[in-house]
């Protein structure tokens, strides 16, 4: 199979591809000096949105090192409009994802069904002591902000299933815009005067919306003082202005709602029972499991109705509950409403899911991923459209 | 010599459970013995924990005994307790060079199992990925034994070559040894934007840098004067050892799954199969290097067929292969990789085994390197080319 | 031609008067011999570093890296930061060596290695001396060093090490004969085997007929290539570094140095690049002349090599130093290039090949001698 050059000839040859070789540039990319330059979906370190975890043990479970430690408490939270009921809740004390040990598979990203793990290409974490690699919630989170967006996806791809839920919603939602505009159209011409959903939709308060992007200048200056390099610096002062700035916002919530009169969530002691439910649903036929799960909560319902009802009677109603926390700390100070006022959280709305685009315009401005920029978008649809229809109560 | 006389004496703990036959001559104050030379576990050309403890007369091998085990991982043991998804991140690690055909192995099985119809483009993007991978896996082979046989600059070529398309391959499965990009029924997320274009690119980039390593190593005299004629091997003892891949096709048989038994869609199109003639180390480096055009070719025929469309199904909480079993056999890129999946039914595979080529190629090995000379053993060593991973599992 | 008769030709000589070295510090022995010893040792210290610093980036841009960059600028300091290094590391001495044996190999190897540049002329009158025999004792010392190196390999108790010893010892047999075959016909054409002799000899070489004045390498061309690849055999460079073989051998007859004793085991090496280069360039590239019959400037006229001032003395170091320089870069072209050959091999092409064509070559010059 050899060939059949002359002796010699293929010697040269090889001198010729060397010498050549040592005129063109080199390829060494001058690591450190250099980053590298990792596409987004790289495997690199996983971050952890710890307040989209519900502490499903999901990944903890399916990880194949079991190397993610999580640690939880269960916390009730009052029912969410009066005669609804209180909700166990799980509060996520601890998660650890032990570096020396994870295999970089990306199972737990894959399966977590809250969007609260995501792989981030930084990969400059190594250190001299092993026990370091064990990264703990804050860490974690820290991660988040290195979190790149995803990349498109290519021409012959199907779109994800997000999109192609949206796109279908959206076409929905046009359906249902022009059946309204004929609707209103038809209205004006009775000569009705009925109030514009558009300025009430303008009057409804701002979000008080911590704005990314800024940096913490003190938290900036000390970590260069300490020798950080520019580019970690600036991405932590930005989390830590993000932390001061939603800390503020807390506080001033916190103290709008100590000025309204808390009220006492009715406790029920959850697990017992509804003997009656339970006996009617297993001569109904149904498995004793879940027969005992239904007469659960129907227990649960009734104590809470009368519990509710006795209160009414001593309290003369003037009860008032909390409003009920909803995911971050800028929701909350977000919906920190009068008390008087009826709550938002007990207006139903209809069609979440949708996107405020004024929001998710301003956030993508502000250099937010398009993903933040979409829940958060969604969320603030949600309020407007309660506001809306709480200044509609209020104009009745 | 009638005075010389010949005895056999025992060399005890050279290989774990086996004492070696040690033959030795002469009489009186002149004994000889043959010399043991341990290479590995730790040695530079075993490239892993790999050792043959190789007998000697002077520089000439007498026997070689191939010790194994010291990487064994229990792979078959552990995916006894792992659920399929956990499978596809342990299984690309046995043979860490071709981490991409090893999970489509494990796919494909339960596919098969489940009776599953994949996506048109999954399996498009199966065939271009594994194909990619299989160029990488042999690129580190032309480097390595180059390197072997005393020329360095190959192997830093050959790493050049490799990182272009590692980065290409991490963009799309954010992996770039263990992809991990494979799910039953398909893929887990379809490629990034501008990976096909960047494909096309380097497929044309790296087809005019092969040049490079015909003229630096396979045109070299020297590499000839090393390599022709060393090692070589008959068709008959390759298929008696069941050696596969790039070592077997060397003897003349173009033997390849992808076209004698095709998966995937490798049928819909024209697989090149390069063959030595002699199977001696010169004609295995050369099917090497002229798979890697092949797969070359193979890729720009990807490209035009490329499908639109999904790449996954939408699959049940839990995977559960049926109760049954089945065999899938892949060309991998050392040779023929065999997954024998049993299943009870549950989540987790009853019994999983595998059939790796580096196995069955370093079986043949002492067969090849008695009568050689310890430069020659490492000839042969380096072209019977496998990954110690792959061997212990 | 056996070595007596080498003798003997040099003996032939009768009046053979010595040049004078700009070395020598008036008529006082002792001081001339510090100064010497010191021009001597600078240059066995730095130069081999100068080459492994060029080698290391050859070898990276001809790789396509860029080689090391970090230890000062560009990374010119890193054979420094190695050297210090190596001082720091632990000197393991293996139990089962000979002890006494495993820690002077390594300077057995390199002492000789240091006696070569005694008498190498890097410039007009920059020598040590200038030894009548001066081509002999060059070729003679400089096979010493294979001696250190199989008393290592022998000393290690590792089977490795002694493979590499004997195979380095198999291979200076076999390349010393091609080797000093070629050199002979250097000194045969001369009519001297003094070093100095040899380059004068070379400024006054005319082709026969005409004015033009030629350097040996243009006559013995074939010698020259002789002599390269036999050198870079003798020094175990790639691709003839089967005493070292990496990839069979793990690290040959240096397996079990460390620290401080493989450092002048590799300064050997790199040494004896400087040395045989050195002695190329002054048996078939004119020594310190810039080009074959133009008159060096600074040196006084035509033909005239010896009466320099400063700017010809420093003019004429630093043309021997490039072109000792492009001398180890083409060995180190060649070592990124070539893959290794194979011990029986290298034996067949020194006593099949190189011999008799050195041999040949021999035959040539003493026709070519007579006739002309």
């Amino acid at each position: 199979m050899a060939t059949t050059s002359p002796p010699g000839v293929g010697l040269l040859k090889g001198l010729g591809v060397t010498i050549k070789q040592m005129f063109k540039p080199a390829v060494t990319q001058q690591y450190p000096h250099v980053k590298p330059d990792l596409p987004p979906r790289t495997r690199g370190v996983i971050a952890l949105m710890d307040e989209n975890c519900t502490v499903c043990m999901l990944c903890s479970r399916e990880c194949p090192d079991w190397c993610i430690y999580i640690d939880s408490h269960k916390e009730t939270v009052p029912p969410a409009k009066e005669g609804g009921r209180a909700r166990t809740r799980n509060v996520l004390d601890r998660f650890a994802i032990d570096f020396a040990l994870c295999m970089y598979c990306g199972i737990c990203v894959e399966v977590c069904p809250f969007d609260a793990l995501f792989w981030s290409p930084e990969f400059e974490y190594s250190e001299y002591d092993i026990d370091k690699l064990l990264h703990e919630k804050g860490k974690l989170r820290e991660w988040m902000d290195t979190v790149p967006p995803p990349p498109a996806l290519d021409e012959g791809a199907d779109a994800p299933g997000e999109v192609a839920t949206a796109i279908e919603k959206a076409n929905q939602e046009l359906e249902a815009a022009k059946a309204k505009a004929a609707e209103e159209a038809r209205a004006k011409e009775q000569g009705e005067q009925a109030p514009a959903a558009g300025d009430a939709a303008a009057a409804a308060p701002a979000e008080p919306e911590v704005k990314a992007g800024e940096i913490d200048q003190e938290t900036f200056d000390r970590l260069i003082a300490e020798g950080k390099s520019e580019r970690i610096a600036r991405s932590k002062a930005k989390a830590a202005y993000v932390k001061k700035e939603k800390q503020r916002l807390k506080e001033q919530a916190e103290q709008q709602a100590a000025a309204a009169p808390a009220a006492e969530e009715p406790k029920v002691e959850a697990g017992e029972i509804d003997q009656e439910t339970f006996d009617q649903l297993i001569a109904e036929g149904k498995s004793e499991r879940m027969a005992r799960a239904k007469a659960k909560a129907a227990y649960v319902k009734k104590q809470k109705a009368k519990l509710r009802a006795e209160a009414e009677q001593a309290g003369g109603g003037d009860a008032v509950e909390a409003p009920a926390a909803e995911g971050s700390g800028e929701a909350a100070a977000g919906e920190a409403a009068p008390s008087a006022a009826p709550r938002k959280a007990d207006i139903e709305v209809e069609g979440a899911g949708e996107i405020d685009q004024e929001t998710y315009d301003a956030l993508i401005a502000s250099g937010k991923s398009e993903r933040i920029a979409r829940s958060k978008a969604k969320a603030a649809w949600v309020r407007k459209k309660k506001q809306e229809q709480m200044d509609a109560e209020g104009d009745a | 010599m009638s005075d010389m006389s010949t005895r056999e004496t025992v060399m005890p703990g050279t290989a774990p459970g086996e004492d070696l036959l040690i033959e030795v001559t002469g009489d009186g104050d002149f004994q000889t013995a043959d010399m043991q030379l341990s290479i590995g576990p730790a040695h530079p050309a075993t490239h892993g924990v790999f050792r043959i403890i190789l007998e000697m007369d002077g520089e000439r091998v007498v026997d070689a005994h191939p010790v194994i085990g010291y990487m064994h991982r229990g792979f078959e043991k552990l995916a006894e307790h792992r659920d399929y998804r956990q499978i596809m991140a342990l299984v690309n690690r046995h043979d860490w060079l071709s981490g991409f055909s090893n999970e489509m192995g494990v796919a494909l099985a339960v596919e098969r199992m489940l009776e599953m119809e994949v996506p048109e483009r999954a399996q498009w993007i199966r065939m271009l990925i594994a194909e990619w991978n299989r160029i990488l896996n042999h690129l580190m082979f032309t480097g390595s034994f180059a390197l072997e046989l005393g020329a360095i600059t190959p192997m830093f070529y050959a790493f050049r070559e490799r990182e272009d398309i590692q980065h290409m391959l991490e963009s799309a499965t954010g992996g770039r040894l263990h992809f991990t990009y494979n799910q039953v029924g398909g893929l887990k997320i379809d490629l990034p934007k501008g990976f096909l274009r960047r494909s096309a690119e380097l497929s044309a980039i790296t087809r005019a840098r092969l040049q490079d390593y015909k003229d630096l190593v396979l045109g070299s005299d020297i590499f000839q004067a090393r390599t022709v004629g060393i090692g070589p091997l008959s068709t008959d003892v390759a298929l008696s050892y069941g050696v596969s891949g790039p070592t077997l096709q060397a003897t003349g048989i173009p033997e390849d799954s992808r076209v004698t038994e095709p998966y995937l869609k490798y049928g819909e199109i024209d697989v090149p199969v390069p063959v030595g003639e002699n199977g001696d180390s010169f004609d295995r480096f050369y099917c090497l290097l002229h798979r890697i055009e092949a797969s070359l070719d193979v890729i720009d025929q990807i490209h035009d067929h490329m499908p639109s469309g999904p790449v996954n199904v939408k699959l049940p909480k839990q995977v559960k292969a049926p109760e049954g079993a089945t065999y899938v056999r892949t060309e991998n890129p050392l040779g023929q990789l065999g997954y024998w999946l049993e299943s009870d039914g549950g989540r987790t595979p009853w019994r999983l085994k595998m059939r790796t080529p580096s196995f069955s190629n370093v079986a043949v090995m002492p067969h090849l390197l008695r009568g050689t000379l310890v430069p020659d053993a490492i000839s042969v060593l380096g072209s019977v080319f496998f990954v110690v991973g792959d061997i212990d599992r | 031609m056996s070595i007596a008769e080498m003798a003997n030709a040099a003996a032939g000589l009768a009046q053979f008067s010595p040049a004078p070295s700009l070395l020598e510090i008036g008529d006082s022995f002792w001081l001339s011999a510090v100064l010497k010893i010191a021009v001597v040792l600078a240059v066995f210290f730095v130069v081999p570093l100068v080459v492994g610093y060029m080698e290391h980036k050859v070898m990276g841009h001809q790789q396509a890296r860029l080689g090391p960059m970090e230890a000062g600028p560009h990374g010119s300091l890193q054979l420094v930061a190695d050297g210090i290094k190596f001082i720091q590391k632990e000197d393991l001495i293996p139990s089962a060596a000979d002890k006494w044996v495993f820690a002077i190999a390594p300077g057995v190897a390199m002492v000789p290695a240091i006696l070569i540049f005694l008498v190498l002329p890097l410039g007009p009158g920059i020598w040590g001396v200038d030894f009548e025999l001066g081509l002999f004792y060059a070729l003679a010392v400089g096979s010493v060093t294979t001696l250190g190196i199989l008393m290592g390999g022998w000393a290690s108790a590792n089977k490795f090490s002694l493979i590499g010893g004997l195979r380095a010892a198999a291979q200076l047999i076999a390349y010393e004969l091609p080797l000093i075959l070629a050199g002979i016909a250097v000194a045969l054409q001369a009519g001297t085997l003094s070093l100095v002799g040899i380059v004068e000899a070379q400024s006054t070489f005319f082709i026969p007929g005409t004015e033009i004045n030629l350097w040996y390498l243009f006559p013995q061309i074939l010698g020259f290539g002789i002599f390269f690849i036999a050198a870079m055999a003798e020094l175990a460079r790639p691709p003839f570094d089967m005493p070292i073989a990496d990839s069979e051998l793990v690290f040959g007859y240096m397996t079990e140095y460390t620290g401080i004793k493989y450092a002048m085991y590799m300064l050997t090496e790199y040494a004896g690049m400087v040395s045989m280069s050195a002695l190329m360039v002054v048996l078939y590239l004119g020594g310190w002349q810039l080009l074959p019959g133009v008159p060096m400037p600074g040196c006084g006229g035509s033909g005239n090599i010896f009466d320099c001032n400063a700017l010809g003395v420093g003019l004429g170091v630093a043309v021997t130093l490039g072109k000792i320089m492009l001398l180890t870069f083409l060995m180190v072209w060649a070592r990124t290039t070539y893959p290794r050959l194979r011990e029986d091999q290298l034996q067949r092409f020194s006593w099949l090949v190189l011999v008799p064509l050195s041999l040949l070559n021999l035959a040539i010059i003493a026709v070519a001698k007579g006739v002309f």
